[in-house]
């Protein structure tokens, strides 16, 4: 084991060369393009042994990763924003051909207006194409993750393809230090690619991806949802099996940070879960026994775990950085619905805060949780709160 | 060349499309696909664009395959199939396995329109492929709507012959010149009334390494409006009225493989068919000439850089 200094898109990158990957398709966009810069030249060193297919667009990066799965390798790609939206079909093919497939999303905006900057509506737009979706918090567990996520989308009782989110630049492009495994300890917990266990085959012909009529296509969905729902299980014993191999683990498919006694939680997903946790440590210090629930997973969404987590607590700040217009916003809601048949209901206070890469400080996550609290001891409705909006909510008519 | 036909007896009896599949009576894609199975030799992996080849033939759980068969959407089949190949070229390097030909079939629709980038970044990458496009000329298996292949002055359902527009106004696209442009090595035309021609292509097709591109003419009697019985007699008079050139492109070599010296009018083509038959009106007049001048221009390029090539 070796430590290095390292962004989170060399975390993606190092991931990717531990993890034996055999087929890289990708196209260039900010702020993913270091990513597969840096697999190029894994390739071109010989330090991979991958073919990377330079592709012309983001949907044929797909395409050639779904025709690379289904030719029994194991296939990567890295994307963000708009490039996701272009390849959302294939997006979409994937997770119904159940072909594991990994793919970095780093989270930017969509446009328009133009922005190159993070928030986490590219990803949570593909939230129903069948894909796991993983977020990461630290370049350390950028790596970890990448190298899980073809375990969890390669077991049999998933085959499912596996996107491993991280905040764009505030994650892309940090410089962390990171604890790098040693290949061969990589090699134990994720083996070399077989072709298995459907593939195109030349010794045993069989047809993938046909045309099913209405009395066939409702299974095929079931086997999908029934797989998602199997991730769930396989998430957390990758997780437990990572830790006896590295000594880290990151909860599954929560995060608790000070959890155990909180009354009132922070949820979110993504990197500024650390500033989250800044602003908790500041608020137990003046008494307010406050804590973050971190998803790690988006999809499956994490309902069982997440009522036996906030069980006991009075009030939960959902923080979105994702906007659903006419909603208004997308964890709130999922939150909201995974808790409603809670024995006993937590109030639930949503909040939109750094769209299109707007920074969001320790700070205002105080103030949110403070926010939250006056909401739950007034027993106003927990409907959505933006916070940073210049001139207030009111100021926009 | 080595697996060469002189007579139709000399090709393989094996078939690797089995029959029962939904194609419409008369349909130009089996003999395409049947043909191509059996001149590709080897281990094979079929790709098949969205379009009436795919959804008549993999009726879940029903396949006409008899070789890996695999679908992904539209308008990336040239993009699948790259991934594919690089795959089988990691298995190969890293377990042994013989790497199999890559056969991409897709329609007009899926090749000269929606899947033009995903086949321009194909060919220019140079994946080791035979892209075959099965060209009935409209979108067929939407209900024949007008594509970038649709000939000029043919009725479709989004180019009907009306008073004002009589068909489809704009000239068809020239798919191998573009292939060709790619740099590929060899790049040829097909048609079902010519299969001794037609298998001798793919042969040689097959035997190159790297992204090859075949255009087959593909009769659709539902589309065109013909007998279904006339399939071949259709397809024939496409070549013989020079509406349908044979010729191949090999290593910068352009050769007519059919000479027609002494062409049909088109008008025997055209007047079999329900889609060009307003075309005969004397009003029309002036489409048909334009029509027959395209086809005239094409023949004389052609005839230009085959003449060059010797």
């Amino acid at each position: 084991m070796s430590r290095l200094v390292i962004s989170g898109n060399e975390a993606v990158a190092l991931g990717v060369k531990l993890s034996r990957v055999q087929v890289v398709a990708a196209y260039p966009i900010t702020p993913q393009t270091a990513i597969v810069e840096k697999i190029a030249e894994y390739v071109e060193k010989g330090e991979l042994r991958a073919e990377f297919i330079r592709v012309e667009s983001e949907h044929s990066a797909m395409a050639a990763c779904i025709g690379a799965a289904a030719g029994g390798a194991r296939a990567f790609t890295a994307t963000s924003s708009q490039g996701l939206l272009y390849m959302s079909e294939m997006v979409f093919w994937a997770g119904g051909a159940r072909l594991p497939i990994v793919m970095a999303v780093v989270t930017r905006a969509l446009a328009p207006p133009w922005s190159i900057w993070c928030d986490h509506n590219d990803a949570l737009s593909q939230r129903d194409s069948g894909w796991v979706q993983l977020w990461a918090e630290s370049v350390q567990e950028v790596l970890d993750m990448t190298i899980q996520a073809f375990r969890v989308a390669e077991d049999e009782e998933v085959l499912l393809p596996v996107m491993v989110c991280l905040d764009g630049f505030i994650l892309s492009h940090a410089y962390e230090p990171a604890d790098i495994p040693e290949q061969s300890a990589v090699d134990s917990f994720l083996p070399e690619k077989k072709p298995a266990p459907y593939w195109l085959d030349p010794s045993k012909p069989a047809a993938y991806c046909t045309i099913a009529a209405p009395d066939t296509y409702m299974e095929f969905r079931y086997e999908m949802y029934r797989a998602m729902k199997n991730a769930e299980r396989v998430i957390k014993e990758v997780d437990e099996e990572w830790c006896r191999l590295t000594g880290r683990s990151y909860g599954g498919l929560v995060d608790c940070y000070r959890c155990d006694d909180a009354e009132v939680a922070i949820l979110l997903c993504g990197a500024w879960a650390g500033d989250a946790k800044e602003a908790v440590d500041i608020l137990r210090r003046k008494g307010v026994k406050a804590g973050v629930v971190r998803l790690r997973a988006t999809r499956p969404f994490p309902t069982e775990d997440l009522r036996a987590v906030v069980e006991g607590m009075d009030a939960l700040a959902v923080v979105d950085r994702s906007l659903s217009p006419g909603l208004p916003s997308i964890l709130w809601s999922e939150v909201r619905a995974a808790l409603y048949d809670s024995v006993k209901r937590v109030y639930v206070k949503g909040f939109i805060a750094g769209l299109g890469g707007r920074d969001v400080t320790p700070g205002d996550f105080i103030r949110i949780v403070h926010s939250t609290l006056e909401g739950f001891r007034r027993g106003e409705p927990g409907e959505v709160e933006w916070i940073g909006l210049r001139g207030g909510e009111s100021g926009h008519h | 060349m080595a697996g060469q036909v002189k007579s139709i007896k000399e090709i393989p009896r094996e078939e690797l499309f089995a029959p029962g599949h939904r194609l419409c009576a008369g349909c130009g894609i089996p003999p395409l696909v049947r043909i191509v199975l059996k001149a590709v030799p080897g281990p094979k992996v079929v790709v098949t664009a969205t379009g009436c080849l795919e959804v008549a033939t993999t009726i879940f759980p029903y396949t006409s395959w008899r070789v890996p068969w695999v679908h992904n959407a539209f308008e990336n089949a040239a993009a699948t199939a790259s991934g594919i190949e690089a795959a089988f070229r990691i298995l190969e390097k890293k377990r042994g396995i013989k790497r199999p030909k890559i056969i991409v079939f897709g329609g007009d629709g899926g090749t000269f329109d929606i899947g033009l980038q995903a086949l321009s970044g194909a060919l220019e990458r140079g994946h080791d492929m035979i892209y075959i496009c099965y060209d009935n000329e409209a979108y067929m298996n939407t209900g024949i709507q007008r594509s970038g292949a649709t000939p000029r002055g043919a009725a479709t359902t989004t180019s009907p012959a009306g008073r004002v527009i009589p068909g489809k106004m704009e000239r068809k696209k020239d798919l191998l010149g573009i292939a060709i442009a790619h740099g590929v090595r060899y790049a040829a035309t097909l048609n079902p009334a010519f299969p001794v021609d037609m298998y001798n292509k793919i042969v040689k097709a097959a035997s190159v390494e790297g992204p090859t591109v075949l255009h087959y003419l593909c009769p659709c009697p539902t589309g065109w409006r013909f007998d279904p019985s006339r399939t071949i007699e259709v397809a024939r008079l496409a070549v013989m009225t020079r509406m349908w050139p044979l010729y191949e492109y090999e290593d910068g070599r352009y050769r007519i493989t059919v000479m027609v010296k002494k062409p049909r009018p088109i008008e025997d083509y055209i007047k079999l068919q329900g889609r060009f038959r307003h075309l005969l009106q004397p009003e029309n007049k002036w489409v048909l000439d334009q029509l027959r001048r395209d086809v005239e221009e094409f023949w004389e390029r052609l005839v230009r850089l085959a003449s060059a090539s010797e």
